[in-house]
Formats: C-alpha cells, sequence, structure tokens
C-alpha cells in the first residue's frame, strides 16, 4: 500500500497539467476551424463573424468599460439571486430531510410550484417588480431553489441508517450526528444539486435580461441584435459559455476538496 | 472445506504470549487474564415485533467475563437478543441487570458491517468509539493505542474505503474495544468475510477478550465458531434457550480437535433436529 502511495504520489501532480491542455483542445480546433472557414469564405461574415473579428469587438468593448461593467452586473445578479435560492432550498431540503412534520408540511406544495416552469412567471415577475434588481433576483433564486432542496432532501434521507445507529450507539447527541454523519453523508447529493443549479442559474439570469434589463450580459446582446453588431452577440454567447464553465470548475474544486473520502474522487 | 482448512493451519500463538500462559492449564482457569466484565442476568425477557413473539421469555445468566456464542437458526431471536442487551431495542417483559453503575461506554456492539463513517480517516473511525471522551487531550493517543490492538497502526490515516473486508471490520473492532468496555456483543462480525480472513479475526477476537477480560456475547450462525471461541454456547429455538452448552476445551484451541469437533456435531445435529420437527 505504502509503495503504490509513493508512486501515485508524483503521478498526480502530472496528472491534473495534461488533463488541463486535453480538455481544451477540442474548443481550441473548433475556434481554429471556425477561423479558417471565416476567412476563406465558406461562412459568410454575415451569418458568423471571425473569431479575430469577435476577439476585436471584445477589445473595444473592454477599453470602453462596458464589457466589465456588464459581466460585473451579471456576475453579481447570478450570484446573489444563487445565494439567496440556494440557502433557502438547503434550509427545506435539511427541514425536510430531518423532520417528518415538516416534509408533510411544505414537501406536497414546493412539488407543486416546483412543476411550474419558473420562466412562465416572467410575465408575472415583471409586473411585480417592473425591470428591477429584483425580478432577477427573484428569478434566479427561484430557479436555483428546487435543485437544491430536492438533492439535499434526497442527500439526507439515504444517509445509511445503519451508520446513524452506529452514531447513536456510541452516544452522539443530534447535533455531533449531524456534523459527524448525516451532512458528510448528504454532501456529494448536494454538490450535484449546486452543479445543476449553477446552469439553471445561467439560463435564468440571461432569459431574463433579455427580456427585461437596462443593464448585464443579456442586455448586452439584445442591445447588439438591434443595431446587427453580429460580433458581440457572437461575443456574448461565447462569455456565457466561459462563465458556466468557470462556474463549473468552482464546484468541481470544491467537491474534490471536500469529497476526497469518496473514492470516485481518490483516483486522480 | 472448512475443516480441511483448519486442519491444515498450525496454530501459532500470538508473539509474546507464550511466556504469560501457563502450559498445563484446566478448564476451570480459562477464564481472561484479569476480569473486568459486568456480569449479566436476564430475566424473564420477551420481546414482540407486531403479532410476531421473537422472544418467549430469557432466563440466563452470565458470569463477568465469560465468553457465550449464541447459536440458532435465522429468525430465532437470537440477534434480537443481543440487541436487548446492547439496548438498541426495548423490553416488551422482563428485565437486563449488568449490574450496578453501567455506563453507555461500558457496552459496545460490533455488527456484520463495520459501519465506519467513509468520510472520516481510521483514526478519527476509531476516536468515534471513545463517546463521550472524543474531546479530551488523550484521545488521538487511546484510538492508536487501540489500532496498534488490532495490527492496523499504519492505516491510521487512510481513508476506509481503501481497506480490504477484514482491515474496515479490525477497524470496527478497535472502535468498539477503544473504551474500554465490560460488555462486547459481537452480532455476526465475520459473517460477510473469506474463510481465512474469518480464521484470523476470530484468533483475535479471543486474543483481546483474554487480555482485556470483558464479558462477550458472540451472536453466530457458525457453530464451529461457536464451540472454538465460547466457554458457553447457547442454543436458541423459536424465542427460548433450548441447550446451554458449555464448552471446556483448553486454549488456545486446536481447531478440528475431536473434542471441538464432537461438541459441534452434538449442536449442528440439535439444531437439524429441531428443524426436521417443524
Amino acid at each position: 500500500m505504502s509503495l503504490i502511495d509513493s508512486i501515485s504520489l508524483p503521478r498526480s501532480f502530472r496528472l491534473p497539467r495534461l488533463d488541463g491542455l486535453v480538455q481544451w483542445i477540442v474548443p481550441i480546433a473548433i475556434i481554429a476551424l471556425w477561423q479558417v472557414a471565416s476567412v476563406t469564405g465558406v461562412v459568410p461574415v454575415r451569418v458568423l463573424p471571425a473569431p479575430s473579428d469577435v476577439a476585436l469587438a471584445g477589445w473595444k468593448l473592454l477599453l470602453s468599460g462596458e464589457l466589465v461593467r456588464n459581466i460585473w452586473v451579471s456576475f453579481w445578479r447570478a450570484s446573489i439571486g444563487f445565494l439567496i435560492g440556494g440557502s433557502i432550498g438547503f434550509a427545506f431540503g435539511l427541514a425536510n430531510g430531518l423532520s417528518q412534520l415538516s416534509a408533510k408540511l411544505t414537501d406536497t406544495t414546493l412539488q407543486m410550484v416546483r412543476n411550474v416552469p419558473h420562466l412562465a412567471l416572467i410575465p408575472l415577475v415583471i409586473l411585480w417588480f417592473g425591470i428591477d434588481e429584483s425580478a432577477k433576483l427573484f428569478l434566479v433564486a427561484l430557479g436555483v431553489f428546487f435543485p437544491i432542496y430536492l438533492n439535499t432532501l434526497h442527500g439526507i434521507r439515504t444517509v445509511d441508517p445503519q451508520l446513524i445507529e452506529m452514531g447513536r450507539i456510541y452516544g452522539m447527541s443530534d447535533g455531533e450526528l449531524f456534523r459527524r454523519v448525516i451532512f458528510p453523508g448528504a454532501l456529494p447529493s448536494i454538490f450535484v444539486g449546486i452543479r445543476f443549479a449553477l446552469g439553471i442559474m445561467w439560463l435564468t439570469l440571461i432569459v431574463a435580461e433579455t427580456i427585461a434589463a437596462s443593464s448585464g450580459l443579456g442586455y448586452m446582446a439584445m442591445q447588439a441584435r438591434e443595431f446587427m453588431l453580429i460580433d458581440v452577440v457572437v461575443l456574448s454567447i461565447l462569455i456565457y459559455a466561459l462563465l458556466g464553465k468557470l462556474a463549473d470548475s468552482t464546484s468541481r474544486v470544491l467537491e474534490r476538496a471536500t469529497l476526497s473520502w469518496h473514492p470516485a474522487f481518490q483516483k486522480r | 472445506m472448512q475443516t480441511a482448512l483448519r486442519t491444515s493451519l498450525p496454530e501459532i500463538e500470538p508473539a509474546g504470549r507464550a511466556n504469560f500462559v501457563p502450559h498445563a492449564r484446566v478448564a476451570r482457569e480459562e477464564r481472561p487474564v484479569h476480569v473486568s466484565g459486568l456480569p449479566l442476568g436476564i430475566r424473564g425477557l420477551r420481546k414482540s415485533f407486531g403479532d410476531n413473539e421473537v422472544l418467549r421469555g430469557i432466563d440466563l445468566h452470565i458470569p463477568a467475563g465469560q465468553f457465550v456464542a449464541i447459536v440458532g437458526k435465522s429468525g430465532c431471536g437470537k440477534s434480537t437478543l443481543l440487541r436487548l442487551v446492547a439496548g438498541l431495542e426495548k423490553i416488551d417483559a422482563g428485565s437486563i441487570s449488568l449490574g450496578d453503575e453501567v455506563q453507555a461506554e461500558d457496552i459496545r456492539v460490533m455488527f456484520q458491517e463495520p459501519r465506519l463513517l467513509p468520510w472520516a480517516r481510521v483514526l478519527s473511525n476509531v476516536e468515534v468509539g471513545l463517546g463521550r471522551d472524543r474531546a479530551s487531550d488523550d484521545a488521538h493517543a487511546r484510538a492508536e493505542e487501540a489500532l496498534t490492538e488490532v495490527g492496523l497502526a499504519d492505516k491510521r490515516d487512510q481513508w476506509p474505503s481503501v481497506l480490504s473486508g477484514g482491515q474496515k471490520q479490525r477497524v470496527a473492532l478497535a472502535r468498539a474495544l477503544v473504551s474500554r468496555p465490560r460488555v462486547l456483543a459481537f452480532d455476526e462480525p465475520l459473517g460477510a468475510l473469506d474463510a481465512l480472513t474469518r480464521i484470523s479475526m476470530q484468533r483475535l477476537l479471543e486474543r483481546v477478550w483474554r487480555d482485556q477480560g470483558f464479558t462477550a456475547i458472540l451472536v453466530t450462525h457458525d457453530v464451529s465458531e461457536a464451540v472454538a471461541l465460547a466457554d458457553r454456547v447457547l442454543v436458541i429455538e423459536e424465542g427460548r434457550i433450548a441447550h446451554d452448552v458449555l464448552v471446556n476445551a483448553a486454549r488456545p484451541r486446536a481447531r478440528g480437535s475431536v473434542e471441538l469437533t464432537g461438541l459441534e456435531g452434538s449442536i449442528l445435529s440439535h439444531l437439524l433436529s429441531a428443524d426436521d420437527r417443524t
């Protein structure tokens, strides 16, 4: 065992770097192909501008400060909405996972609300909040709530009852049982919820900003469409992709840091 | 198959014990070196689950430090008896007394599954066994001592998922031992292990029992395991103690000896004849 450990240690330093390169091969190849197709005229510039043009548009917007401002606004909305919706979802997940009474009281209601597509509420939300910040935050929070609620609940419900019995035999108090057994046991499932929620977070925010906003990435894309600035539209879409990737990577880093005990995270 | 295995394996005394145990010993002196265990008294114990009466009046006295094995067909109530002794189920009628001043840390249970926390390293899993003393300064030292006792000191910083089945069960044993329990209840602790690992675990159980002198209650379906380890074998049939057999063979016991095999055969025939009657 100690021999295997000593071998795998240097390898674990090399692998992530190699992995880091491998995962970017396909996106870079696509961009290169796209550039070639644009320059040779296979893809008309009116349909899809060349990556170089998109980069140029990005550079101009960066210099004017507009890009950073819009990204920042969207990022802020996404994070605050995520925190609000995520905390409420987590709290309900905990309460309904730990208490039968709470589950009986609220679960049916929540399941009904869950089946309403939250984007269908946009007209109502605009009537309620106008095109204010609160409208976007409300929608993001609502979208993020359900995956986190469901997965937290599932995680807590599926903690091995034999481990809970073991904890009780060894004299753990309720708090200790939660901290040492139930929460760590539910954590893998909670992370699944977080990663789902991050996807929904961007989707909701961009749709909301496209329909009703005066700042943010979605607004920037809609404005560009009005003025036929196709390079800015494509730029916005690429930024969504990058931000989504960033959010996913962050949750992965957190996952690895907290789930290092899990066999699935020990191989790398 | 098991008989063949048993006879082909030489009996090895754990190192360092050879001088400790006198050679010519009589059955009466087969007690642990020092007895720390609690005596166990059970009177008129009954337990039902719904309409199903599992235990129908158990009367039993176990002297301090005795190693008792409980055998019986599945569903005979042997595990229920153990769970009642360990306080995992509520008693319907009757009483279980474990002497005065008994504390939660005095009684420990080992299950068929190791029940280790997968997100805690081996050492902290053992520390769980300290109960209320978990937060004390010497928790680490005591847990390490218990790990050394089961021969896994070098695994202290591993995750349980990298251990083999037998190693996990040894960690579970260390966790049960770390609070120096006075009654240790085993619910088929070796049931999921392969034949060779079983034998080495049986030796380990016997050794720690002799070192520490707790009262041991072993529930098993394996009669040969019961006669190899126990001072006394109880056969439970239909919720009652049907037979109470003393095993006087000297320790360390030569597995597969005529004496043990004969005893095993007679207990098995009891169990099988009960099967024929039903």
